[in-house]
């Protein structure tokens, strides 16, 4: 096992919690703002994809590709929460699950309707293709470096944007206590609109940039949706922080864990078995982080322990 | 969810094989439409149902399902098949753990299933059954031709990735059964995953000589994608399943030049194969997968047994599948002792015919190749 093999692997860690990270922050401020659980998240992630793929085929453009998943992720979210999610605030859960497990079906099956049912093309662009030496001699892929960037750009956006703006602080308020900002004034479904737009919108953009990685087809974004959510209950409901940590935890335990488990049994068992336990142990590994974080903080890392 | 489809042949051409015994057939496909894994599902249907367009046979009445790819689902729609709507046949499973769940309740109550895709060695060794024909393949057979072609090409340790579920262990042990030089490392991955940027590491600081991989569907698009943007250029060898003809589009460039074993191509040269592959890119204007190739064999199986045999009489019914008296898209075609095919397997190459990628036959890599499991069947 050498050193350049367990710093690839530690990329690959962050490079995958973060771009849950993506998904988990809309999902943990529409869970922690609004109140609502949102299961057509993944929808969204993959709405941003498909829009991707097709303004990628139509004009070449990488970047055109980006704005046009951001847009139509943004719009589609925004569409969704003024027809369908504002009537759902004052219902108690599982009316919010099984209404936005509907538009889950809806969406997968419209997108088939528009798009087909085979998988589309949707690739990296040249300038950012191939791999790059990086200090100590580890090879890795550009095109993963500039999601890593890409996304501590979002997440420190994020963070001004929640610390320092206006906006920021009517999330944060609105977190707090929704009837009282509506007291003093704010126009609270906008806000709502806002705020659901925007994880869409975030949401969107993983998709697109991790589509162009792996590929876009209906139903990509269930299983991640399922460790978005494990992430936020780990990082604590609400929290961006949360969220951040939560990702970049889940990521790599799913990453290393898939590594090296089986490595670490191959110790003391043969072969076969020890792949077979190790991954087996290793697909469990994200919900046994889980299950610990929540003995030790039953709120998650960053929640309010209210 | 609950798409329904009922579908009658229609009686467009004058038929060549009128049945002998006017027995009606119900036919019932449980296979996946959507999801993850639906392009696979969708060409086996279609090519089914291309095959019994053409047959012009009126006997023939097929009810088509969706199972998601969920086996508890697979299993509630086979018992509505069963039970409510008293099919005579079932076939259409595309994922061998679907079918380990459906086709052994299936065949012990008296139903015939003819699997277009799915042959875990479970069925074929001591749970092979005198009611389950495999159409396609036992899903040892293109791994064991991919193995020989190792061999052939000198490639002496080879890294094997591949699913954690049953067809995936069956496609790494065909492998070692044919494939004579060492094995570097054996890695399972989770069924649908999605991000290989670990498993291209080990990859990259393995030392292999050869990757021999089986990731079916998105999976494989996924995979090639990260691979080729990796750098890494260690040769790959797989199954065709991930480089069948509605994947490849995906991939695009990446897949180009790679070798992969199939026991069908689209230029394999009899006149079934020409008449298919005309007929397909007329109906659906796409060209047909290997999946679409099974699902037209399974249906045109199907059609030859009705006209030799009532489905009614079981035992005549089964004597005349076993006969395999159809004109099979892969020339040759008859079953071994467990009902799983005899038949040629092929290297093909990943090319680029104009805009579109594809397959192009290279070499025969096995003649007359039945499988391991036959000596466990008591059959």
């Amino acid at each position: 096992m050498s050193l350049v093999l367990i710093a690839e692997q530690i990329l690959n860690g962050l490079q995958f919690g973060i771009m849950l990270f993506l998904m988990a922050a809309g999902l943990t401020l529409i869970f922690g703002v609004m109140g609502l659980i949102n299961l057509a998240h993944g929808s969204l992630y993959m709405v941003g994809a498909f829009a991707a793929a097709a303004v990628a085929g139509a004009t070449g453009s990488f970047l055109l590709a980006l704005v046009a998943a951001l847009a139509a992720a943004a719009l589609a979210g925004a569409i969704v929460e003024m027809v369908v999610i504002r009537r759902l605030y004052d219902r108690d859960h599982l009316d919010q699950v099984l209404a936005t497990f509907a538009l889950i079906l809806i969406f997968s099956e419209g997108t088939r309707w528009v798009f087909g049912s085979f998988p589309l093309f949707l690739d990296i662009p040249a300038y950012l293709a191939g791999p790059v030496t990086l200090p100590g001699g580890i090879q890795y892929p550009l095109y993963r470096i500039a999601l890593i960037v890409c996304g501590l750009l979002i997440a420190l956006g994020l963070a001004l944007m929640i610390t320092k703006t206006r906006i920021g602080i009517q999330i944060r308020a609105g977190e707090n206590d929704r009837e009282m900002i509506a007291a003093l004034g704010v126009d609270i479904s906008k806000l709502y609109t806002i705020i659901f737009a925007l994880g869409a919108a975030l949401a969107g953009l993983a998709g697109a940039l991790v589509g162009a990685i792996q590929s876009v087809e209906v139903g990509m974004g269930e299983p991640v949706l399922i460790l978005a959510f494990v992430v936020i209950v780990i990082g604590g409901i609400g929290s961006i922080k949360g969220a951040l940590v939560g990702s970049i935890l889940v990521g790599l335990t799913d990453t290393l864990g898939g590594v090296f488990l089986p490595q670490f049994f191959q110790l003391f068992m043969e072969v076969s078995t020890a792949t077979n336990v190790g991954s087996s142990l290793a697909s469990m590994a994200i919900y046994i982080l889980m299950g610990a974080v929540l003995i030790w903080r039953p709120t998650g890392l960053f929640g309010n322990s209210q | 969810m609950k798409l329904k489809t009922v579908a009658l042949a229609a009686a467009l051409s004058v038929s060549t094989a009128i049945s002998a015994f006017a027995e009606p057939v119900k036919v019932g496909m449980i296979t996946t439409l959507s999801g993850g894994g639906a392009g696979l599902g969708i060409d086996v249907r279609d090519g089914f149902m291309l095959a019994v367009k053409k047959s012009g046979n009126k006997d023939i009445e097929v009810i088509v399902e969706d199972d998601t790819r969920k086996p508890d689902i697979a299993v509630q729609l086979a018992d509505k098949m069963i039970q409510s709507e008293k099919v005579d046949i079932m076939t259409g499973i595309i994922w061998s753990n679907l079918a380990m769940a459906v086709v052994p309740a299936a065949t012990a109550q008296g139903k015939f299933y003819l699997s277009p895709n799915a042959g875990p060695s479970a069925l074929a060794g001591k749970g092979c059954h005198q009611n389950y024909f495999n159409v396609a393949w036992q899903n040892d057979n293109l791994a064991e031709a991919a193995g020989g072609y190792a061999n052939d090409t000198g490639f002496k340790n080879s890294f094997l990735l591949a699913p954690n579920y049953p067809a995936g262990k069956d496609m790494l042990n065909g492998y070692k059964r044919f494939y004579k030089g060492d094995v570097n490392n054996e890695v399972y991955t989770q069924l649908g995953q999605k991000d290989y940027a670990a498993e291209i590491a080990q990859i990259r600081a393995s030392g292999a000589d050869s990757v021999y991989f089986f990731l079916p569907g998105g999976m494989g698009i996924a995979f090639m994608k990260q691979y080729a943007a990796s750098g890494v250029d260690v040769p790959l060898i797989g199954p065709a399943f991930s480089f069948d003809q509605g994947i490849l589009q995906a991939v695009g460039e990446a897949a180009l030049g790679v070798k992969n074993t199939s026991q069908w191509n689209k230029d394999l040269d009899n006149a079934a194969n020409k008449a298919f592959v005309e007929a397909f890119q007329a109906e659906y204007g796409r060209l047909p997968s290997l999946y679409a190739s099974q699902g037209y064999d399974t249906a045109n199986l199907i059609l030859s047994a009705m006209g030799k045999a009532s489905v009614k009489d079981a035992d005549a019914f089964r004597a005349a599948l076993k006969e395999a008296d159809f004109d099979s898209v892969r020339g040759k075609f008859s079953f071994a002792s467990n009902q799983h095919p005899i038949q040629d397997i092929y290297v093909r190459e990943v090319v680029k015919e104009g805009d579109v990628f594809t397959n192009k036959l290279v070499s025969k890599t096995m003649t007359d190749h039945a499988n391991a499991y036959t000596g466990d069947c008591a059959l």
